[in-house]
Protein backbone atom coordinates (compact mmCIF):
# COMPACT_ATOMS: atom_id res chain seq x y z
CA UNK A 1 0.00 0.00 0.00
CA UNK A 2 1.55 3.31 1.04
CA UNK A 3 5.31 3.10 0.73
CA UNK A 4 7.63 3.62 3.64
CA UNK A 5 8.83 7.25 3.49
CA UNK A 6 12.42 6.26 2.80
CA UNK A 7 11.60 4.07 -0.19
CA UNK A 8 8.94 6.51 -1.38
CA UNK A 9 11.27 9.50 -1.02
CA UNK A 10 14.10 7.84 -2.90
CA UNK A 11 11.70 6.70 -5.64
CA UNK A 12 10.30 10.23 -6.00
CA UNK A 13 13.82 11.69 -6.01
CA UNK A 14 14.82 9.27 -8.77
CA UNK A 15 11.85 10.37 -10.87
CA UNK A 16 12.86 14.03 -10.46
CA UNK A 17 16.43 13.14 -11.39
CA UNK A 18 15.32 11.11 -14.41
CA UNK A 19 13.26 14.06 -15.64
CA UNK A 20 16.12 16.56 -15.44
CA UNK A 21 18.62 14.00 -16.81
CA UNK A 22 16.58 13.16 -19.90
CA UNK A 23 14.42 16.23 -20.57
CA UNK A 24 13.73 19.01 -18.06
CA UNK A 25 12.45 19.56 -14.52
CA UNK A 26 8.90 18.46 -13.74
CA UNK A 27 6.04 20.98 -13.69
CA UNK A 28 2.27 20.63 -13.81
CA UNK A 29 0.20 23.78 -13.29
CA UNK A 30 0.89 25.38 -16.69
CA UNK A 31 -1.12 22.58 -18.27
CA UNK A 32 -4.34 23.87 -16.68
CA UNK A 33 -3.78 27.02 -18.75
CA UNK A 34 -3.02 24.97 -21.84
CA UNK A 35 -6.22 22.93 -21.44
CA UNK A 36 -8.21 26.15 -20.90
CA UNK A 37 -6.61 27.50 -24.06
CA UNK A 38 -7.42 24.37 -26.07
CA UNK A 39 -11.08 24.53 -25.01
CA UNK A 40 -11.34 28.29 -25.56
CA UNK A 41 -9.67 27.98 -28.96
CA UNK A 42 -12.34 25.48 -30.05
CA UNK A 43 -15.07 27.93 -29.02
CA UNK A 44 -13.23 30.89 -30.52
CA UNK A 45 -10.66 29.88 -33.18
CA UNK A 46 -9.39 33.47 -33.29
CA UNK A 47 -7.84 33.01 -29.83
CA UNK A 48 -4.60 31.42 -31.01
CA UNK A 49 -3.19 32.24 -34.40
CA UNK A 50 -0.07 31.27 -36.32
CA UNK A 51 2.44 34.00 -37.12
CA UNK A 52 5.50 34.01 -39.38
CA UNK A 53 7.77 32.93 -36.57
CA UNK A 54 5.48 30.97 -34.24
CA UNK A 55 2.15 31.51 -32.51
CA UNK A 56 0.39 34.35 -30.76
CA UNK A 57 -2.92 34.93 -29.02
CA UNK A 58 -5.46 37.64 -28.41
CA UNK A 59 -5.07 36.70 -24.72
CA UNK A 60 -2.05 38.51 -23.28
CA UNK A 61 -1.14 35.63 -21.00
CA UNK A 62 -1.07 33.06 -23.80
CA UNK A 63 0.87 35.49 -25.98
CA UNK A 64 3.55 36.26 -23.40
CA UNK A 65 7.17 35.05 -23.71
CA UNK A 66 7.03 34.90 -27.49
CA UNK A 67 3.77 32.95 -27.53
CA UNK A 68 5.12 29.77 -25.95
CA UNK A 69 1.79 28.97 -24.30
CA UNK A 70 -0.06 29.79 -27.54
CA UNK A 71 2.22 27.31 -29.30
CA UNK A 72 1.39 24.57 -26.79
CA UNK A 73 -2.34 25.29 -27.16
CA UNK A 74 -1.99 24.91 -30.93
CA UNK A 75 0.04 21.69 -30.51
CA UNK A 76 -1.38 19.72 -27.57
CA UNK A 77 0.84 16.72 -28.36
CA UNK A 78 3.80 18.36 -26.64
CA UNK A 79 5.98 16.96 -23.87
CA UNK A 80 4.51 18.86 -20.91
CA UNK A 81 0.86 18.24 -21.77
CA UNK A 82 1.35 14.53 -22.48
CA UNK A 83 3.35 14.35 -19.24
CA UNK A 84 0.29 15.30 -17.18
CA UNK A 85 -1.94 12.83 -19.05
CA UNK A 86 0.69 10.15 -18.35
CA UNK A 87 0.70 11.10 -14.65
CA UNK A 88 -2.99 10.22 -14.55
CA UNK A 89 -2.31 6.88 -16.22
CA UNK A 90 0.43 6.13 -13.66
CA UNK A 91 -1.76 7.05 -10.70
CA UNK A 92 -4.65 5.05 -12.15
CA UNK A 93 -2.46 1.94 -12.50
CA UNK A 94 -1.06 2.34 -8.99
CA UNK A 95 -4.57 2.67 -7.56
CA UNK A 96 -5.79 -0.37 -9.51
CA UNK A 97 -2.84 -2.45 -8.26
CA UNK A 98 -3.54 -1.58 -4.63
CA UNK A 99 -7.24 -2.31 -5.01
CA UNK A 100 -8.53 1.27 -5.30
CA UNK A 101 -9.57 3.79 -2.66
CA UNK A 102 -12.87 2.16 -1.79
CA UNK A 103 -16.32 3.62 -2.50
CA UNK A 104 -16.49 5.62 0.73
CA UNK A 105 -13.13 7.32 0.14
CA UNK A 106 -14.00 8.04 -3.48
CA UNK A 107 -17.19 9.76 -2.33
CA UNK A 108 -15.38 11.88 0.26
CA UNK A 109 -12.06 11.59 2.11
CA UNK A 110 -11.89 10.39 5.73
CA UNK A 111 -10.63 13.73 7.04
CA UNK A 112 -13.68 15.53 5.68
CA UNK A 113 -15.96 12.89 7.21
CA UNK A 114 -14.25 13.25 10.59
CA UNK A 115 -14.75 17.02 10.63
CA UNK A 116 -17.96 17.64 8.71
CA UNK A 117 -19.77 14.30 8.60
CA UNK A 118 -21.36 12.73 5.54
CA UNK A 119 -21.64 15.95 3.54
CA UNK A 120 -20.36 15.18 0.03
CA UNK A 121 -21.79 18.36 -1.51
CA UNK A 122 -19.90 20.44 1.03
CA UNK A 123 -16.73 18.49 0.22
CA UNK A 124 -17.17 19.07 -3.52
CA UNK A 125 -17.72 22.79 -2.92
CA UNK A 126 -14.54 22.96 -0.81
CA UNK A 127 -12.56 21.03 -3.44
CA UNK A 128 -13.88 23.32 -6.19
CA UNK A 129 -13.06 26.52 -4.27
CA UNK A 130 -9.67 25.09 -3.28
CA UNK A 131 -8.91 24.25 -6.92
CA UNK A 132 -9.79 27.77 -8.01
CA UNK A 133 -7.49 29.38 -5.42
CA UNK A 134 -4.70 26.85 -5.96
CA UNK A 135 -4.51 27.38 -9.70
CA UNK A 136 -4.93 31.15 -9.55
CA UNK A 137 -2.09 31.19 -7.02
CA UNK A 138 0.06 28.78 -9.00
CA UNK A 139 -0.23 30.87 -12.14
CA UNK A 140 0.50 34.07 -10.22
CA UNK A 141 3.55 32.37 -8.71
CA UNK A 142 4.58 30.89 -12.06
CA UNK A 143 4.53 27.31 -10.79
CA UNK A 144 3.14 24.93 -8.21
CA UNK A 145 4.26 22.34 -5.71
CA UNK A 146 5.95 20.37 -8.51
CA UNK A 147 7.62 23.12 -10.51
CA UNK A 148 8.52 25.57 -7.75
CA UNK A 149 8.80 23.55 -4.58
CA UNK A 150 10.23 20.24 -5.70
CA UNK A 151 11.95 21.04 -9.01
CA UNK A 152 12.86 24.55 -7.88
CA UNK A 153 14.37 23.75 -4.50
CA UNK A 154 16.14 20.73 -6.02
CA UNK A 155 17.89 23.13 -8.41
CA UNK A 156 18.61 25.61 -5.56
CA UNK A 157 16.38 28.19 -7.30
CA UNK A 158 15.72 31.26 -5.14
CA UNK A 159 12.14 31.38 -6.49
CA UNK A 160 11.51 27.84 -5.19
CA UNK A 161 12.40 28.87 -1.65
CA UNK A 162 10.25 32.02 -1.83
CA UNK A 163 7.33 29.93 -3.07
CA UNK A 164 7.72 27.27 -0.38
CA UNK A 165 7.83 29.95 2.32
CA UNK A 166 4.56 31.45 1.07
CA UNK A 167 2.83 28.10 0.56
CA UNK A 168 3.55 26.76 4.05
CA UNK A 169 2.93 30.12 5.74
CA UNK A 170 -0.68 29.87 4.52
CA UNK A 171 -1.20 26.12 4.40
CA UNK A 172 -0.27 25.24 7.99
CA UNK A 173 -2.64 27.67 9.76
CA UNK A 174 -5.49 26.98 7.31
CA UNK A 175 -5.13 23.20 7.74
CA UNK A 176 -4.98 23.53 11.52
CA UNK A 177 -8.03 25.80 11.79
CA UNK A 178 -10.15 23.98 9.26
CA UNK A 179 -9.48 20.35 10.19
CA UNK A 180 -9.29 19.93 13.96
CA UNK A 181 -10.27 16.26 13.92
CA UNK A 182 -9.07 13.18 12.06
CA UNK B 1 11.11 10.49 -28.57
CA UNK B 2 10.06 13.43 -26.36
CA UNK B 3 6.51 12.10 -26.27
CA UNK B 4 7.73 8.62 -25.28
CA UNK B 5 9.76 10.16 -22.46
CA UNK B 6 6.74 12.20 -21.36
CA UNK B 7 4.70 9.01 -21.19
CA UNK B 8 7.33 7.08 -19.22
CA UNK B 9 8.44 9.79 -16.76
CA UNK B 10 4.91 11.14 -16.32
CA UNK B 11 3.53 7.68 -15.56
CA UNK B 12 6.33 6.99 -13.08
CA UNK B 13 5.68 10.33 -11.37
CA UNK B 14 1.94 9.67 -11.08
CA UNK B 15 2.56 6.12 -9.86
CA UNK B 16 4.99 7.23 -7.14
CA UNK B 17 2.78 10.16 -6.05
CA UNK B 18 -0.03 7.69 -5.46
CA UNK B 19 2.26 5.23 -3.66
CA UNK B 20 3.51 7.81 -1.16
CA UNK B 21 -0.05 8.74 -0.27
CA UNK B 22 0.05 12.14 -1.98
CA UNK B 23 -3.23 11.53 -3.83
CA UNK B 24 -5.07 11.18 -0.52
CA UNK B 25 -6.38 14.50 0.90
CA UNK B 26 -6.43 13.03 4.41
CA UNK B 27 -2.68 12.36 4.24
CA UNK B 28 -2.04 15.85 2.80
CA UNK B 29 -4.13 17.67 5.39
CA UNK B 30 -2.64 15.66 8.26
CA UNK B 31 0.78 16.69 6.93
CA UNK B 32 -0.12 20.38 6.55
CA UNK B 33 -1.63 20.51 10.04
CA UNK B 34 1.65 18.97 11.29
CA UNK B 35 -0.04 15.88 12.73
CA UNK B 36 1.57 13.24 10.56
CA UNK B 37 4.76 14.09 8.68
CA UNK B 38 5.59 10.84 6.89
CA UNK B 39 4.78 12.40 3.51
CA UNK B 40 6.81 15.50 4.40
CA UNK B 41 9.76 13.26 5.18
CA UNK B 42 9.38 11.54 1.79
CA UNK B 43 9.20 14.88 -0.07
CA UNK B 44 12.23 16.31 1.75
CA UNK B 45 14.17 13.14 1.01
CA UNK B 46 13.11 13.29 -2.65
CA UNK B 47 14.31 16.89 -3.03
CA UNK B 48 17.62 15.95 -1.39
CA UNK B 49 18.14 12.84 -3.51
CA UNK B 50 17.18 14.70 -6.69
CA UNK B 51 19.53 17.56 -5.87
CA UNK B 52 22.52 15.35 -5.03
CA UNK B 53 22.06 13.24 -8.16
CA UNK B 54 21.51 16.23 -10.45
CA UNK B 55 24.45 18.32 -9.26
CA UNK B 56 26.67 15.24 -8.85
CA UNK B 57 25.69 14.21 -12.38
CA UNK B 58 26.59 17.67 -13.67
CA UNK B 59 30.01 17.46 -12.02
CA UNK B 60 30.88 14.18 -13.71
CA UNK B 61 29.39 15.32 -17.01
CA UNK B 62 26.43 12.92 -16.99
CA UNK B 63 23.74 15.57 -16.67
CA UNK B 64 23.45 18.41 -19.19
CA UNK B 65 23.53 21.69 -17.23
CA UNK B 66 21.33 23.12 -20.00
CA UNK B 67 18.46 20.94 -18.78
CA UNK B 68 18.09 23.13 -15.71
CA UNK B 69 15.05 25.38 -15.74
CA UNK B 70 15.07 28.05 -13.06
CA UNK B 71 11.99 30.22 -12.58
CA UNK B 72 12.05 33.96 -11.99
CA UNK B 73 11.84 35.34 -8.45
CA UNK B 74 9.25 38.13 -8.01
CA UNK B 75 6.89 39.29 -5.26
CA UNK B 76 4.01 37.41 -6.90
CA UNK B 77 5.83 34.15 -6.27
CA UNK B 78 5.29 34.68 -2.55
CA UNK B 79 1.72 35.99 -2.92
CA UNK B 80 0.84 33.16 -5.29
CA UNK B 81 2.47 30.75 -2.86
CA UNK B 82 0.19 32.03 -0.08
CA UNK B 83 -2.89 31.53 -2.25
CA UNK B 84 -1.80 28.09 -3.36
CA UNK B 85 -1.01 27.13 0.22
CA UNK B 86 -4.46 28.20 1.42
CA UNK B 87 -6.25 26.28 -1.33
CA UNK B 88 -3.97 23.29 -0.84
CA UNK B 89 -4.88 23.10 2.87
CA UNK B 90 -8.59 23.66 2.17
CA UNK B 91 -8.84 20.92 -0.43
CA UNK B 92 -5.93 18.61 0.33
CA UNK B 93 -4.93 18.75 -3.34
CA UNK B 94 -2.28 20.57 -5.33
CA UNK B 95 -2.30 20.64 -9.15
CA UNK B 96 -0.29 17.44 -9.70
CA UNK B 97 -1.83 15.39 -6.92
CA UNK B 98 -5.32 16.64 -7.86
CA UNK B 99 -5.18 15.23 -11.38
CA UNK B 100 -3.66 12.00 -10.06
CA UNK B 101 -6.32 11.72 -7.35
CA UNK B 102 -9.04 12.07 -9.98
CA UNK B 103 -7.42 9.22 -11.89
CA UNK B 104 -7.55 7.01 -8.79
CA UNK B 105 -11.33 7.48 -8.69
CA UNK B 106 -11.75 10.31 -6.20
CA UNK B 107 -14.86 12.29 -7.12
CA UNK B 108 -13.90 15.41 -5.15
CA UNK B 109 -10.71 15.66 -7.24
CA UNK B 110 -12.85 16.22 -10.33
CA UNK B 111 -14.34 19.27 -8.64
CA UNK B 112 -10.84 20.40 -7.73
CA UNK B 113 -9.78 20.15 -11.40
CA UNK B 114 -12.89 22.04 -12.53
CA UNK B 115 -12.18 24.79 -10.00
CA UNK B 116 -8.55 24.76 -11.09
CA UNK B 117 -9.41 25.23 -14.75
CA UNK B 118 -11.60 28.20 -13.81
CA UNK B 119 -8.91 29.63 -11.52
CA UNK B 120 -6.32 29.36 -14.29
CA UNK B 121 -8.78 31.00 -16.70
CA UNK B 122 -9.37 33.79 -14.19
CA UNK B 123 -5.62 34.40 -14.09
CA UNK B 124 -5.44 34.44 -17.89
CA UNK B 125 -8.11 37.15 -17.92
CA UNK B 126 -6.72 39.22 -15.04
CA UNK B 127 -3.06 38.85 -16.10
CA UNK B 128 -2.71 42.39 -17.57
CA UNK B 129 -3.94 44.03 -14.34
CA UNK B 130 -1.76 41.76 -12.18
CA UNK B 131 1.22 42.69 -14.33
CA UNK B 132 0.39 46.38 -13.96
CA UNK B 133 0.82 46.15 -10.18
CA UNK B 134 4.54 45.42 -10.66
CA UNK B 135 4.13 42.22 -8.65
CA UNK B 136 5.62 40.24 -11.55
CA UNK B 137 8.80 42.33 -11.84
CA UNK B 138 11.95 40.34 -11.14
CA UNK B 139 13.58 40.73 -7.73
CA UNK B 140 17.05 39.71 -6.49
CA UNK B 141 18.23 39.07 -10.05
CA UNK B 142 15.18 37.12 -11.20
CA UNK B 143 16.22 33.71 -12.51
CA UNK B 144 18.90 32.99 -9.95
CA UNK B 145 20.20 29.98 -8.09
CA UNK B 146 21.63 30.24 -4.58
CA UNK B 147 25.18 29.48 -5.73
CA UNK B 148 26.74 29.98 -9.17
CA UNK B 149 26.30 26.74 -11.12
CA UNK B 150 29.20 26.20 -13.55
CA UNK B 151 28.03 26.34 -17.17
CA UNK B 152 24.46 27.34 -16.29
CA UNK B 153 22.73 30.29 -17.95
CA UNK B 154 21.56 31.50 -14.53
CA UNK B 155 23.37 33.86 -12.18
CA UNK B 156 24.15 32.86 -8.64
CA UNK B 157 22.92 34.81 -5.64
CA UNK B 158 26.25 34.01 -4.04
CA UNK B 159 29.59 33.49 -5.76
CA UNK B 160 30.22 30.05 -4.24
CA UNK B 161 30.15 27.07 -6.62
CA UNK B 162 26.49 26.23 -7.15
CA UNK B 163 27.01 22.54 -7.81
CA UNK B 164 28.89 22.02 -4.54
CA UNK B 165 26.25 24.08 -2.71
CA UNK B 166 23.54 22.02 -4.38
CA UNK B 167 25.03 18.81 -3.06
CA UNK B 168 25.50 20.28 0.42
CA UNK B 169 21.88 21.51 0.47
CA UNK B 170 20.80 18.12 -0.86
CA UNK B 171 22.53 16.44 2.06
CA UNK B 172 20.84 18.89 4.42
CA UNK B 173 17.43 18.01 2.94
CA UNK B 174 18.20 14.33 3.51
CA UNK B 175 19.33 15.01 7.10
CA UNK B 176 16.19 17.07 7.81
CA UNK B 177 14.04 14.31 6.31
CA UNK B 178 15.48 11.91 8.87
CA UNK B 179 15.30 14.44 11.73
CA UNK B 180 11.66 15.45 11.26
CA UNK B 181 9.45 13.42 13.62
CA UNK B 182 6.82 11.26 11.93
CA UNK B 183 4.14 12.31 14.43
CA UNK B 184 5.17 15.56 16.18
CA UNK B 185 2.25 15.67 18.60
CA UNK B 186 2.99 12.17 19.81
CA UNK B 187 -0.06 11.18 17.81
CA UNK B 188 -0.29 7.42 18.20
CA UNK B 189 -2.84 6.99 15.45
CA UNK B 190 -1.12 6.82 12.07
CA UNK B 191 -2.79 8.30 9.01
CA UNK B 192 -4.97 5.71 7.34
CA UNK B 193 -3.18 4.21 4.36
CA UNK B 194 -6.38 4.30 2.36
Amino acid sequence: MTLNWKIGGVALGLVFFLAVLLVKPIGVSTQFVILDGIVADVVNPELVTKTDDGYTSTNAYLAKSGGKYAKSVANPLNYSFIFVIAMMVGAFLSAKMRGGNGADENKLPAIHYANFGDTPIKRYAIAFAGGFVVLYGARLAGGCTSGHMMSGMMQTALSGYIFAAGAFAAAVPVAMMMYKKG
Amino acid sequence: MQIVLALIIGALFGFVLDRIGATNPTVLIRMLSLRSLGLMKAILLAIGVGSILMFGGQMVGLVDVGHMSVKTAYVGVFVGGLLLGAGWALSGFCPGTGVCAAATGRKDALFFILGGLLGAAAYMITYPSVKATGMLDAIAGGKVTLGSVPGAKYDGLMAMPGDVLGIVLGLIFVAVAFAVPEAPGGDAVPAPAE
